[in-house]
């Protein structure tokens, strides 16, 4: 037979849990004690991957694996992406803090479009 | 109405004599007669020799598309093709009036390496060379690291006019209004200013257009266009003799409307695929056989002749 679990016992398994996550999460920090890093490769002429979705406090680095010259640039004026002209193996990074969808581009190639989602 | 209203229907056959004369072409030189905008190829040279512009002309040479900086498999060397052509031109037999170079100076749009174009440009044996930038001229700081170097018509502008021989010559900038996911465009204050340049100038005189990305859309998909070109060939159109004159692509293409001609030039630095060419996702520079890359990269001679409203147009492989 099936046991109910009763109100007290929801509220104390589920302290536990909360519990646990939170030790798995301090841990987590205590062990790393950095960022979280996501790396993106500029190659043939296109972001890879093209979309990714990151925690925030993430640190994306990008680096152009290409002959020719990338950016990594913001869709949008003033966004937060500005990278320098990326030479082949040249690197770019930014730590996303905020939560939201950034669009960004290569000025050079306008065709080469990413974006990072960053979701709590 | 310009005179060459009335040749309407000589265009079509020298279209397609030229066309012809095109799909011929094996690397060699090609000489171009170019008749009220209309290009007609009067033959090539296969000795080798450099042809000689036509008599009591004015004569210029475009080079394109140098990517100082670049020094990756598709060519080491870039200094040395630079320096290879440079060699070429000091050895025609009339010396041009001027040299024009229609963009990708650089490669990655730093100062050391626009100050090492501006230094190996003073060897060319010419009074005067002008330059319209690319987009790799146009990385960091838009224009600015280019105008730093490069501002010698356009006085804190990278466009210009100018009048030479008899000609109308126009200096573009359509790299500096890059959107996302678009192609490039000259953008509403140059097409403003070049109405206004326009007004001055009679229907009947020559103009020559510089500027580094092809102002037809050859291959929307890699870039290959500008986005506004048709406004500004719109404003071209009345007048009797047109040609424009792009890089970017690195290879020779040609698409005539009307009076306008419009001629892309081969690169100093290394070839691209050809538009939308299978196996090639995208316009990266192709690594070819030891041997043929100088059969791919060159310089082109234009000669104006006066009276006769005529332009020639000589595309000389570095190998020849």
């Amino acid at each position: 037979m099936k046991k109910t679990m009763t109100l007290p016992n929801i509220r104390r398994y589920g302290m536990s849990c909360m519990t646990a996550c939170l030790w798995l999460l301090s841990a987590t920090f205590s062990v790393q004690a950095s960022t979280p890093t996501q790396g993106v490769d500029i190659s043939k002429m296109a972001f890879r991957p093209g979309d990714m979705t990151v925690k925030p406090g993430t640190k994306v680095t990008w680096t152009n694996r290409d002959q020719i010259p990338h950016t990594v640039t913001s869709k949008d004026k003033g966004g937060v992406l500005t990278s320098q002209g990326l030479d082949t193996g040249d690197s770019y990074s930014y730590t996303f803090t905020q939560p939201g969808d950034y669009v960004y581009f290569c000025t050079v190639h306008p065709f080469m479009i990413g974006v990072v989602h960053v979701r709590k | 109405m310009s005179e060459f209203d009335h040749n309407g229907s000589g265009h079509d056959a020298s279209r397609r004599k030229a066309l012809g004369c095109l799909a011929a072409w094996t690397g060699a030189a090609v000489l171009w007669n170019v008749t009220g905008g209309v290009p007609r190829a009067l033959g090539m040279t296969s000795d080798g020799t450099l042809q000689s512009a036509p008599a009591n002309s004015l004569t210029f040479v475009q080079i394109s598309d140098t990517h100082l900086g670049f020094n990756k498999q598709a060519n080491p060397d870039v200094v040395g093709s630079l320096r290879r052509a440079i060699a070429d031109i000091n050895a025609l037999p009339q010396r041009p009036a001027f040299v024009v170079h229609t963009g990708d100076i650089s490669h990655l749009s730093r100062a050391e390496q626009f100050g090492q174009a501006r230094e190996i440009f003073k060897e060319i044996h010419v009074d005067r060379m002008h330059t319209v930038p690319g987009e790799h001229d146009a990385i960091d700081d838009g224009v600015n690291g280019y105008l730093k170097f490069f501002d010698t018509d356009g006085h804190g502008r990278a466009w210009y006019s100018y009048n030479q021989g008899g000609v109308h010559f126009i200096g573009l900038n359509n790299v500096q209004n890059f959107k996302m996911g678009t192609m490039a465009a000259l953008g509403d204050e140059q097409l403003e200013w070049l109405k206004t340049d326009l007004a001055n100038v009679s229907h009947s005189t020559p103009i020559v257009v510089f500027a580094h990305i092809p102002m037809w859309t050859i291959w929307a998909p890699w870039g290959w266009g500008t986005s506004d070109s048709d406004i500004a060939l719109a404003l071209l159109r009345p007048f009797g003799s047109v040609t424009v004159l792009n890089g970017h692509i690195h290879q020779v293409m040609q698409k005539v409307e009307g009076h306008v001609a419009l001629h892309t030039a081969a690169s100093l630095a290394y070839p691209l695929p050809t538009p939308g060419q299978a196996g090639f996702g995208e316009p990266s520079p192709m690594t070819v056989a030891p041997g043929e890359l100088g059969k791919l990269l060159g310089t082109r001679q234009v000669s104006v002749v006066r009276g006769q409203q005529r332009l020639a147009l000589i595309d000389t492989p570095l190998d020849h």
